[in-house]
């Protein structure tokens, strides 16, 4: 599904993403773990289409496509979805308009009829109770106003609605107090399935403990330096950071 | 306080010179009084002058561009047709219309369909025979012409406009809407609309007016509102500006108000290659409640000025004010927003915000508020933002599978939301969104 080859970026001239290698099949779950600024907020907006990022060198592929050439709505109607770390309140937006927007933009993508309102509503419905989310929250304006939590549900909500195929989660769990954590996870394992895969990206290993990932890589310096399965998370919930950077800095 | 400079001594003549033919051309029609006001309104006229930007409340605004033509008023009543004038209407809506083309009067274009014991709509030639002493006893009472040229230069030509009285405790059944077109004519046109709205005790009224431009009609509106709201009455007030882009609109608006009054005003400007609108609010008793909102979109190289005063005479009102722009391409913007509590107006609550989005490099605003507060027990906020569309917005809409041209389209409707939800006619709103959507496709 994805392959991201030697992948160097860099954000106002300064080096993020120093030769980055992944793969992820359909199905799989994985973690990309790593201390502050080792870049994984980088990988998780690069892959999204975000462009104040410079890709130096390298590439991504996605189902065969170039995906850095996408723009970031093509990315979203080919099925890539970015949970974002920091949701954008979008004041004056209403949840149902952009919803129903960005579903029938995707669907038309994709040659199919858009859904009426009816439908909307239906699917609507189905997926709020995904992340026990109020009816409510359909007519106030995108994020605003929402808490913390709140606004992590709602990604996960969008999530469900657009049925990614790679579903990138960044950070979601930073600031999520256990109930909400377990809602967001609760929601994420209801929407795996064997045709999709998700990279988590997170800075605790909590979360791990909810949404169980297939592979765990830690990433530093722009580089993956180590990858494992999930008892990964563990060793590094365990002993931190530095013992790897001593073993890369071995290896070097 | 205003002189006239040499620059401008030409222009005043000229208009000077208007007058007289305008006067030579009266058969009657208005009262000894109405003249005697008009003859009162331009001798101060050619003592003011035209301002010039040493004035401060007009130093963003230079009006030599107006000076430079010689605009007189239409000879006769243009022959548009009613096909010409319906996309204008609110049809769906609104049954009642006064239409007026270059300031005239049109009887076969409008629509006045209304009959309701207590209301009394006509044109102000009209009014000026039927309703003489209401008419005297409101009309140039309260856009006054003291220290203001354009509201001099407007009340001397006065010759017709809109009259509505409502009696007391009368809830107008259906709203108006009045539509003024600037037509091409063989001479460069100014036209001098007038209106004189007056709400007696516990009245209540919904006005639309419009303003409109056939093609690149190259005109001049100078425009004067008078709104006189008594005791308890509620007033609706919309006007909409789509003058054609080679057109200039000056407008003095007064609103008047009366203790437990509430006014709601909704003022938009689209057209226009220069434009100034000065509206001003007196809360002449307790316990009144205003809201002011406006939006100004300009592309090209419009320039679109906005000055609004409201003054708090008296105690316990409260004022709402906010002012949207949109601009584009080399147009520029100006909002000057003054608040004055005076020492009187205890417990007055006075909010005001101004936001701008700028969508290109050489588009630009200058936003000034301006509070003078007299009194001490009051709560007066305000705010001015001047930016760009958020590019985090338009990311996140983006990432979601939202085109980006649609994404941008959903941001800028969304800034614009806040002005228009108080539309609350349906077919009115839906068509000044229209517009506005329009507006960024250019």
């Amino acid at each position: 599904m994805l392959n991201i080859h030697n992948l160097e970026v860099a954000i106002e001239g300064n080096q993020i993403l120093r030769g980055l290698n992944l793969e992820v099949k359909a199905g799989e779950v994985h973690a990309i773990m790593g201390p502050n600024g080792s870049g994984k907020s980088t990988l998780a907006n690069v892959l999204a289409g975000r462009d104040e990022y410079e890709v130096i060198a390298g590439g991504v592929d996605y189902f065969g496509e170039d995906l850095l050439e996408m723009a970031p709505e093509q990315r979203a109607r080919a099925g890539v979805f970015l949970a974002f770390q920091y949701p954008v309140e979008i004041p004056g937006v209403s949840m149902s308009i952009f919803l129903k927007t960005a579903l029938n933009d995707a669907r038309q993508a994709k040659g199919e009829e858009n859904l009426d309102a009816m439908e909307f509503f239906g699917l609507v419905r189905e997926k709020l109770k995904v992340v026990h989310m109020d009816e409510k929250f359909m007519s106030r304006a995108i994020n605003e106003g929402f808490s913390g939590g709140e606004k992590k549900r709602n990604e996960i909500f969008q999530m469900a609605v657009l049925e990614p195929k790679l579903a990138i989660l960044d950070e979601t769990d930073s600031g999520l107090d256990i109930d909400a954590l377990k809602i967001v996870s609760d929601g994420v394992n209801t929407l795996r399935n064997a045709d999709n895969a998700t990279i988590v990206v997170t800075h605790y290993q909590r979360l791990l403990n909810y949404i169980v990932p297939d592979f765990v890589h830690v990433l530093m310096d722009g580089r993956i330096v180590k990858s494992g399965d999930k008892s990964l998370a563990l060793e590094l919930e365990e002993k931190g950071y530095d013992w790897l950077k001593t073993e890369v800095g071995e290896n070097a | 306080m205003m002189k006239i400079n040499k620059s401008n001594s030409d222009s005043v003549n000229w208009y000077l010179n208007n007058f007289k033919a305008f006067e030579s051309g009266l058969n009657g029609g208005a009262t000894a009084a109405v003249h005697q006001t008009r003859k009162n309104a331009i001798e101060k006229f050619a003592e003011l002058g035209f301002p010039t930007r040493k004035n401060e409340s007009w130093r963003y605004t230079d009006v030599t561009p107006i000076l430079k033509k010689e605009f007189t008023l239409a000879s006769d009543a243009h022959a548009l047709s009613a096909h010409d004038v319906q996309s204008h209407k609110f049809a769906r809506t609104i049954q009642n219309t006064m239409v007026f083309i270059n300031g005239v009067f049109s009887q076969p274009l409008s629509t006045l369909t209304l009959r309701q014991e207590g209301v009394r709509i006509s044109n102000l030639a009209i009014a000026f025979k039927e309703n003489a002493e209401l008419v005297e006893r409101y009309l140039g009472k309260y856009a006054v012409f003291a220290d203001e040229p354009f509201t001099a230069l407007n009340t001397g030509f006065l010759n017709d406009g809109i009259f509505i009285h409502v009696a007391a405790n009368v809830a107008v059944a259906e709203p108006i809407h009045v539509i003024h077109i600037g037509a091409p004519a063989s001479e460069k046109i100014n036209a001098c609309p007038r209106a004189l709205v007056a709400l007696e005790k516990g009245a209540e009224a919904t006005l639309i007016e419009s303003f409109h431009g056939v093609d690149d009609a190259v005109y001049f509106n100078n425009v004067v509102g008078e709104y006189i709201i008594h005791e308890n009455a509620h007033f609706k007030y919309l006007k909409i500006q789509e003058e054609s882009r080679s057109a200039y609109h000056v407008s003095n608006y007064k609103f008047h108000q009366e203790r437990d009054s509430v006014v709601s005003a909704v003022n938009v400007d689209f057209g226009g290659a220069l434009v100034r609108n000065n509206l001003n609010v007196l809360l002449n008793g307790p316990n009144c409640e205003t809201h002011l909102f406006g939006l100004f979109v300009g592309g090209g190289s419009q320039h679109i000025d906005n000055q609004t005063f409201v003054d708090h005479a008296m105690p316990n009102c409260f004022s709402n004010e906010l002012y949207k722009g949109i601009l584009n391409n080399h147009a520029q913007g100006v909002f000057n927003g003054k608040i004055l509590v005076r020492q009187d107006a205890q417990k007055t609550n006075a909010l005001q915000s101004n936001k701008t989005l700028l969508l290109a490099d050489d588009a630009s605003v200058n936003a000034k508020p301006q509070l003078e507060i007299f009194a001490d027990d009051v709560k007066c906020t305000h705010g001015a933002t001047i930016g760009q569309l958020d590019d985090e917005a338009l990311f996140y809409l983006r990432a979601r599978g939202i085109g980006e041209e649609m994404a941008k389209a959903m941001l800028r409707h969304a800034f614009v939301a806040d002005i228009l939800e108080k539309v609350s006619i349906d077919e009115v709103r839906e068509h000044l969104d229209a517009k506005v959507m329009a507006c960024f496709k250019k």
